[in-house]
């Protein structure tokens, strides 16, 4: 790896972290989505540091050069941080979708209410579950 | 102790709702009506409300299933004992509720479709759709053990075992076919049929009726195999747990 290679990698890993943090920070981020781009940035560092893990990793997937291990390990992170996008997205759509009904069938409860019904327009307590 | 529950889900069907709600209340005067509005454009929640019909307003459209859940969730908080589901474009007859309830009250189902095909009752679906329905019809019949002729009807009755069991988070929020009947035989659920008539819809802009054309036939059929495929994955569950959804 060249100095200029290194320094280039160090700046961004740097850079990364530090924009990562401040997000954090500023409430902008939750600190439970924060530990995968922490991760990213702390991973680069240490490679551009320590250039012999990049080689002994280049070694160990059998790759040739140690650029299409980076390459290869980017792309396998970006389709896991997809895959488990859309985990989460999954639940918070379960989740948005028991709020919306459960917010319709109060709606309906209070417009009973308004209407004057009382007792009548609510759930009975305690039905035979 | 409040009996029976009919639940309409309804998007965009001003036109049509208030006969549906006034011919299920003339046939089956002991009934509440519900009507789940599924965040119609229109005035579907007036109409029905001045057709005497309890309504229930989702703040946004959400799709059939979740439509029809929000009607489950309502009966099991309100105590009923078995609801009653049909289409608010008119195209199922409630006359056919009484038998379909006869069976449950009989205790010989928990579920029992309303089916077009057990006897010829001149429906006649899309070229498309008829090939939808006789492959997931006999999917469902295989993984079933049971002939089910008519696995994408709507016209259905449930008891309360039933639709608590579909008040739970795995009941799906689009298309609720095959998979759901699937997934309710294999929580011990037992499932039967009633010839009944539909009426073609009197309203082309229903969205419920034409959603098989509407939304991408491909993805309805990506869709209900994969639903097929894991639930028969799943352990078969009991109806008991999960009840609060």
């Amino acid at each position: 790896m060249t100095p200029r290679q290194q320094i280039f990698a160090l700046v961004a890993s740097v850079a990364l972290l530090v924009f990562i943090v401040e997000m954090v920070r500023r409430r902008r981020l939750r600190e439970e989505y924060s530990w995968l781009w922490i991760a990213v940035g702390v991973t680069v560092f240490v490679l551009s540091v320590w250039f012999g893990l990049l080689q002994w990793l280049t070694h160990l997937i059998g790759a040739v050069v140690p650029v299409s291990t980076l390459f290869v390990f980017g792309i396998l992170f970006l389709i896991v941080v997809n895959v488990y996008f859309s985990i989460k997205i999954s639940t918070l759509t379960t989740q948005v979708k028991n709020l919306a009904q459960r917010l319709a069938i109060i709606d309906h409860y209070v417009e009973g209410l308004r209407r004057g019904e009382g007792e009548e327009a609510l759930p009975k307590e305690n039905t035979d579950e | 102790m409040k009996e029976l529950l009919i639940v309409i889900p309804a998007y965009n069907e001003e036109a049509n709702v208030a006969q549906v709600i006034e011919a299920a209340r003339a046939l089956l005067p002991q009934a509440d009506v519900l009507v789940v509005n599924d965040g119609s454009h229109d005035r579907t929640a007036q109409v029905a409300a001045r057709a005497g019909a309890k309504v229930v307003s989702l703040p946004y459209n959400m799709g059939y299933g979740a439509a029809l859940q929000t009607g489950y969730k309502y009966a099991r908080e309100n105590g009923y004992q078995v609801l009653a589901q049909i289409d608010a474009d008119g195209q199922h007859d409630p006359a056919y509720i009484s038998e379909m309830l006869a069976l449950i009250a009989r205790g010989e189902a928990d579920v029992v479709i309303g089916s077009r095909f057990l006897v010829d009752s001149g429906y006649r679906a899309p070229l498309t759709r008829r090939i939808g329905m006789l492959l997931f019809g006999t999917i469902a019949s295989w993984a079933m053990g049971q002939r089910v002729s008519d696995p994408t009807s709507g016209y259905q009755a449930l008891n309360r075992r039933a639709f608590c069991y579909c008040a739970n988070d795995v009941y799906p929020s689009d298309f609720a076919d095959a998979d759901v009947l699937i997934m309710l035989h294999r929580a011990g659920l037992r499932i039967r049929e009633v010839a009944v008539k539909m009426r073609p819809s009197a309203n082309k802009r229903s969205r419920y009726l034409n959603m098989y054309s509407f939304l991408t036939p491909a993805y309805y059929v990506f869709k209900m195999s994969l639903a097929v495929f894991v639930s028969l994955l799943r352990k078969r569950g009991g109806v008991e747990g999960g009840e609060e959804g």
